[in-house]
């Protein structure tokens, strides 16, 4: 145990209806039976039950600061597994910062970022990786990244994941046993076999980065760029969707030279639009900065909207668009259509391979057909995936996408013909990688991110 | 403690001149005292006097000095590791056996560099002679014919030795090697003999002095097979195994020309369904299974009834046939050690073609002996709670010369270094086969007799057998154990072999006809840009020596070059592979833990490993996660923990 008391404020500082100032520590509720009176009993915290609310008044020299109700959870059963005092008082950010420096007044000192979670962890309350889902359930932006930081406390993933390594360590074992004992245990025919079970392996990992992929778009949103030539209508567009000004709309090409980033929500599902500069050869320095940032941005889009002003032909800029979305997921927007059209849909359909949509930011047609189209591609099958399989974690993300690599090493060293004996290498690799996102495995770094990812209060 | 009590009281009534005990006593000064002579005792007496110690070795037979009672070879699978390892070092196993070998053969040639072992049949006689020799003439070292029975410690530093005979011998540092002799009890079918191997005399009396020392001893056994007279084998229904053609020396500084010479032949032969049957029917007479021998046995080396037993689905087992020496006719069955009464192993033995008619010259038995519990041992092979008293060999639960030998010379050395007050040598799990060998046995829970294992080492690729010397040459020299030349060669080579890799990244050769041909010849992909040669290397079916023709500027460099070269332009991407594990596993080996650190006041820690880390004292967080019965989550509560 730690023997300072520590506190902090639990939820937001803003103003809201209610607000919790947390104690946690040997002398919690002795702090806050210093501050604390009884509406009617003339009692005091430390001969209250434990896990018991009590309503009354946070005091300072004889004048009342706030009507609360006081929770006392003595350890072990409370979230540090030290005794806990909550105060719950009400949520203007004054009051809560009045009552939290009269906390910190009468013996207790100012929680770092993440240390009520951080005694948790040890205390032996909970394990690393628990802590971890502690902050991804804090950061969760919307309901599905709630769901899927739960499921994460549970361990359904963890299954699947323990499960490979399983799988990786039986294949470590008959390698190293045969190395050990080749009297006895041979490995005639096991290469052959052993590829199979890679290729079931990597299929599963696969799948799993998938299902990642597809749990960050909904948890994240949809990363959605706009892309087009200077004054095809990109900001527009963002604006439009937006409804309202958010982007700076003129008549001067180049005017976004920056990318800008907003969240919206299209019938259910986020989209985290990207506002690009326009692609098109330029003098100009930070227009320069811009485009590359525009192309940047593309690259890891989940989803491109190329907006073609239709009133002009193409020219190299569009050339270059269009090379650069070729294989990437995309819709055409033939913006300005309420214009004098010069542009052929069928034609912009054959270049790019993508549904196009005649467009009009600014008589706003269009626009149920773009949402339609958004739909379909993300509701119906290409977002369909398993959330029981989903990764959410970017740390886990990424060591999933380490182990699978580690994975593919072997498949070439099988493929190279290569003794079993250096198999053994990327097959630890693997397990490794794998032990790291279930807490298997420990690799020093890797702590100290997770508890620096925690914000004040937790 | 008793032991230390009856020390002091000696001491004392030698000034007083009591009545009963004798008035004078012999009484003698050195450094280091090595008890044992086996392959331990002479590697940490060598090493000890080398550094500049005044050594004594005591052994209870000066003949049996580097005895090989069981397999009459050194090296094989990972021990040959070891061995090249010890030399690199400078220790001397490797140069013995390059003098004394009849038979050699590099094992697992098929598979990858890492898992090539070098493995030599040795004349044991002419072992032990030449290992005698070198003893004998090794300055600062004296060897003594006596059984040391008692060990002086006060205050938790060991101050000298005492022998049977009650005489004294001062000392800074002692090195316990007693192998196979503590309490040893030779055991088949229903006979027990209470000497050690070989009829040697057993010692009886160090065990008692060490358990009033607080020292917890653990019981273990092994076991030999019987070894029969070569005119009784019909060799004609046996596969004879030749030595290799070109013999490649153990020992670094061995001129590979001097030790290619005539070789003798080992045999295989197997054993069948009517050898299994003869076992099973008498496994009741087995003290293995009867209950007799209390000792825990090696898992990976099993007598002959218990590989019957486990593996009951093979009809036959492997049987080498090996001789001992060039001047005797006693041939050793390895794969057949059994503790099963001697009409059994005439008749079980008699099963095995070839060997219808067989003589057993010396039964196969059973040993059984007192050693220590490793874990109360710190990496330098130390003992934690006595200074001054390191031990090594079988004595710390270990099986085999190599492993023996490798354990002696870390104790010898930090025996030394102990005395003159400089850092002691560890070798971590990264550097050495004996790293990982002296971290398993003080690290992890060992209830029988240690084998070194190619799997034990996670790090092999970086850990060869042919590299031991670019490894651990520069260690053994600032030990003051490897010579000026030898470093010097060490140090070149080392410039050498990165000057002639950056060569060959550097030198790019056009897809040109002739290259084409050679190409097509070795069934490798035809060039359609340039490449260098280091990527032709890398290709599987290519190697350093094939692109030779492809390579007109190529230095004259030796063989050993030229096959770091080759190996490490090959393997390049494993390699890297491999260091960044090691990477990783270094950050928490450098993590260090402070060894009187109480472990229950981290709360977060599960009981169990609370008491297991309270029982250890790790070094390091690495070494702390090593210990079974402490789990990555408690590893990540330590961390938390100490960043506070």
């Amino acid at each position: 145990m730690y023997h300072d008391t520590i506190a902090a404020v639990g939820t937001a500082m803003s103003h809201s209806g209610i607000g919790i100032v947390r104690i946690s520590g040997e002398d919690a509720v002795t702090v806050a039976d210093r501050i604390f009176r009884f509406k009617k009993k003339k009692l005091s915290l430390s001969q209250v039950e434990t896990h018991t609310i009590h309503y009354g008044y946070i005091m300072e020299e004889g004048k009342m600061i706030d009507e609360v109700l006081v929770s006392v959870m003595k350890g072990p059963h409370s979230y540090t597994a030290e005794d806990v005092v909550e105060i719950n008082c009400h949520g203007g950010v004054l009051v809560m910062k009045r009552i939290l420096e009269l906390v910190l007044k009468n013996g207790a000192r100012t929680a770092e970022a993440g240390e009520f979670t951080k005694r948790a962890f040890l205390n032996g309350r909970i394990d690393l990786s628990q802590a971890e889902a502690v902050i991804d359930l804090i950061n969760s932006k919307n309901d599905f990244a709630m769901k899927s930081a739960a499921g994460q406390l549970s361990g359904r993933l963890s299954e699947k994941i323990r499960q490979l390594r399983e799988q990786i360590l039986h294949e470590i074992a008959a390698i190293e046993a045969a190395l050990d004992d080749p009297e006895h245990i041979t490995l005639e025919g096991y290469k052959e076999a052993l590829a199979g079970k890679l290729d079931s392996m990597l299929l599963d990992m696969n799948l799993l980065i998938s299902n990642a992929e597809n749990g960050r778009m909904l948890s994240e949103g949809i990363k959605t760029v706009i892309l087009g030539k200077p004054n095809a209508g990109k900001s527009s567009l963002l604006n439009l969707l937006l409804g309202e000004d958010r982007a700076i709309v003129t008549e001067i090409a180049g005017t976004t030279r920056d990318t800008l980033e907003e969240q919206i929500l299209l019938d259910g599902i986020g989209l985290k639009l990207i506002d690009t500069a326009g692609i098109r050869e330029t003098e100009d320095v930070v227009e320069k900065i811009g485009v590359t940032k525009a192309v940047g941005q593309a690259e890891d889009a989940d989803l491109i909207l190329y907006v073609v002003d239709s009133s002009v032909n193409l020219d190299d800029s569009d050339r270059q668009i269009i090379e650069m979305i070729k294989e990437r997921r995309g819709i055409v927007l033939m913006n300005k259509s309420d214009l004098e059209g010069v542009l052929d849909s069928r034609l912009l359909c054959k270049l790019t391979d993508k549904r196009v949509i005649s467009f009009s930011a600014k008589e706003g047609f269009g626009l149920s057909e773009l949402k339609d189209a958004i739909k379909d591609m993300f509701m119906n099958q290409e977002l369909s995936f398993n959330d029981e399989w989903c990764l959410t974690n970017l740390r886990h993300k990424q060591a999933m996408g380490e182990a699978l690599e580690s994975l593919k090493l072997v498949k070439q060293s099988v493929e190279d013909g290569m003794p079993e004996d250096f198999f053994s290498i990327d097959l630890m690799n693997a397990y490794e990688k794998l032990g790291l996102i279930v807490g298997e495995a420990v690799e020093d770094d890797l702590v100290e991110e997770i508890f620096s990812h925690f914000c004040m209060g937790k | 403690m008793e032991c230390q009590n009856k020390l002091s009281e000696n001491m004392v009534n030698q000034k007083e001149a009591p009545v009963f005990a004798p008035a004078k006593r012999l009484e003698e000064v050195y450094d280091v005292a090595v008890v044992g002579a086996g392959h331990a005792g002479c590697e940490a007496a060598l090493a000890a006097a080398r550094m500049g110690m005044e050594t004594i070795m005591f052994t209870v037979s000066v003949d049996s000095i580097a005895l090989m009672p069981c397999n009459p070879n050194i090296g094989g699978s990972s021990k040959g590791h070891l061995v090249r390892e010890i030399d690199a070092l400078g220790g001397e196993m490797g140069k013995n056996i390059d003098k004394t070998f009849i038979q050699s053969k590099m094992l697992n040639r098929s598979k990858g560099p890492a898992v090539h072992s070098l493995r030599a049949q040795a004349d044991k006689q002419e072992y032990t002679r030449q290992m005698r020799f070198v003893l004998e003439n090794t300055d600062h070292l004296t060897i003594r014919q006596a059984e040391v029975s008692e060990l002086v410690v006060e205050d938790g530093v060991l101050r000298g030795v005492k022998t049977y005979s009650g005489a004294l011998y001062r000392c800074q540092a002692a090195v316990l090697c007693t192998g196979t002799y503590l309490k040893a009890r030779c055991i088949y079918g229903e006979v027990s003999n209470a000497t050690g191997p070989n009829g040697l005399q057993a010692a009886n009396h160090l065990t008692d002095c060490l358990k009033a020392l607080g020292i917890e001893m653990f019981r273990f056994k092994t076991g030999t097979p019987a070894r029969v007279d070569r005119r009784s084998i019909d060799f004609s229904k046996m596969a004879e195994q030749f030595g290799d053609e070109r013999v490649v020396p153990f020992s670094f500084s061995t001129d590979p020309d001097s030790v290619q010479k005539e070789q003798v032949s080992c045999w295989l032969t197997y054993t069948n369904e009517e050898t299994h049957q003869i076992i099973r029917e008498n496994l009741d007479r087995s003290p293995l299974f009867s209950g007799a021998i209390e000792g825990t046995g090696p898992r990976y080396c099993p007598s002959i009834e218990d590989k019957v037993v486990k593996f009951a689905d093979k009809d036959r087992h492997q049987i080498f046939v090996e001789p001992e020496g060039l001047y005797t006719n006693e041939m050793y069955l390895a794969g057949m050690s059994s503790s099963l009464p001697e009409d059994v192993q005439y008749a079980m033995y008699r099963t095995l073609p070839g060997l219808e008619h067989v003589k057993i010259v010396r039964n196969a038995y059973a040993i059984e002996y007192d050693c220590i519990n490793p874990r109360q041992l710190n990496p330098t092979l130390e003992f934690k709670k006595i200074r001054g008293l390191f031990s090594g060999g079988q004595f710390n639960g270990s099986s085999g010369y190599e492993e023996a030998a490798a354990q002696g010379l870390i104790a010898g050395i930090n025996a030394a270094l102990y005395i003159k007050k400089k850092e002691p040598l560890i070798l971590d799990r990264s550097q050495a086969y004996i790293g990982v060998l002296i971290d398993d046995l003080v690290t992890k829970e060992n209830h029988e007799p240690y084998r070194m294992m190619t799997s034990r080492s996670e790090y092999r690729l970086l850990l060869r057998q042919d590299n031991a010397d670019l490894r651990l040459s520069e260690i053994g020299y600032q030990a003051g154990l490897v010579s000026e030349e030898r470093i010097g060669y060490v140090r070149w080579k080392i410039k050498e072999i990165e000057k002639e890799i950056k060569r060959l990244e550097n030198t790019k050769i056009g897809g040109n006809e002739q290259v084409q041909q050679f190409l097509r010849d070795h069934q490798s992909t035809e060039l359609k840009n340039g490449a260098s040669l280091a990527e032709l290397i890398k290709r599987p079916e290519l190697d350093y020596e094939l692109v030779c023709c492809l390579d007109p500027g190529r230095p004259k460099l030796p063989e050993d070059v030229r096959e770091q070269v080759n190996i490490n332009l090959k393997y390049e991407g494993y390699i890297r592979r491999q260091r960044q594990q090691v990477m990783q596993f270094k950050k928490l080996e450098e993590k260090r833990l402070d060894p009187s650190f109480d472990y229950s006041k981290v709360s977060g820690l599960r009981k169990e490993a609370v008491q297991k880390l309270n029982l250890y004292k790790p070094m390091s967080i690495g070494q702390a996660g090593r210990i079974s019965g402490v789990s990555p989550a408690d590893i990540s509560v330590l961390l938390v923990y100490l960043k506070q």
